[in-house]
């Protein structure tokens, strides 16, 4: 995979799996403290102690479990060739949180991509769960919970145009806003 | 219609679509599905469901369902993208791109005629 906002969907298709009804999505990128964090939670069911090694091993996983793949390995290469790391903290019946941080300025630390794009695929894609998205620019933060979203919709479908529309133009300024970029309506929003 | 700007206008919208509800529950709605595993992801499968968006979005669609899947389990051939007209047999497209997606967007969903050169067995 290409983008690490990629990576983001990959590990949250994995929570969806494990029946996980709420995720929480947070990604911060810290020019200061020269760091990218990424990081996705969810109340699934989690994976027992002695599977939590084997995720992380790209030769012992694969086909046998279902629930997870490549992907983990993958990204826990990627992080850790970037001087990072990756851990997965989880509790069975409780859920799992999988942290991955990154030397920000590391050349060959992949690009996050369009993140928009990951969270509109996701929030679209898998109405049935809360999700919660953060994204953190500096001091800059954009945070979009669509508990509130989801009750104002009832029975309207999130694949309304209109509600597409709605939901691309909210999370797009969102991050636009966050990262202090001229949005299309041309507005441009000072960072301090 | 006008654009939605904030969680009131939505509810407005809710209660308009409410009222015309009743009439479109009888003729049903269209089925798409993505499958969005590891590979698929790989394979483009995002900007694929990105592109069915879009289409659905410019082109004022009604009544669509569009959901993602993991795994669809048809080795080799995502991004797979599934379409299940109102009452019609599930049909399964392999290596969807983008553009490939739009036109099944305009010949299967919008017209009704399968995209035949793109469909696989399932």
């Amino acid at each position: 995979m290409r983008e690490l906002s990629l990576h983001l969907l990959d590990i949250a298709e994995n929570s969806i799996s494990a029946g996980a009804t709420r995720i929480v999505i947070s990604v911060r990128e810290d020019l200061v403290a020269d760091e990218l964090w990424l990081e996705v939670s969810d109340n699934g069911r989690g994976i027992p102690p002695e599977m939590v090694e084997k995720v992380l091993d790209p030769f012992v996983t694969s086909r046998t479990t279902r629930k997870v793949g490549l992907g983990i390995p993958l990204l826990k290469q990627a992080a850790e060739a970037c001087n990072g790391f990756l851990t997965l903290e989880s509790e069975p019946g409780k859920g799992t949180k999988l942290t991955a941080k990154f030397q920000h300025s590391h050349i060959d630390r992949m690009p996050l991509g369009n993140l928009e794009d990951t969270f509109i695929s996701l929030l679209l894609g898998t109405p049935s769960v809360n999700w919660v998205f953060k994204y953190q620019f500096n001091d800059q933060c954009f945070e979009f919970d669509d508990t509130e979203f989801k009750e104002a919709l009832g029975d309207l479908p999130l694949s309304d145009f209109r509600v597409i529309e709605f939901i691309s133009n909210t999370i797009t300024d969102g991050i636009a806003n966050a990262r202090n970029i001229t949005t299309k309506e041309g507005v441009v929003y000072a960072n301090h | 219609m006008p654009t939605i700007k904030s969680i009131d206008d939505l509810k407005r919208l809710r209660e308009e679509a409410q009222k015309v509800k009743e009439l479109r529950d009888q003729t049903g709605k269209t089925q798409i599905i993505v499958g969005m595993g590891t590979v698929g992801i790989a394979a483009g499968a995002r900007e694929t469901l990105k592109e069915i968006l879009t289409f659905i979005e410019d082109h004022h669609l009604p009544d669509i369902i569009l959901r993602q899947t993991g795994n669809i389990g048809l080795g080799g051939q995502d991004p797979v993208v599934q379409v299940i007209l109102p009452g019609a047999e599930t049909v399964t497209y392999g290596k969807v791109t983008p553009a490939m997606a739009t036109r099944i967007m305009e010949e299967h969903v919008v017209k009704g005629n399968i995209v035949q050169e793109f469909r696989i067995e399932a």
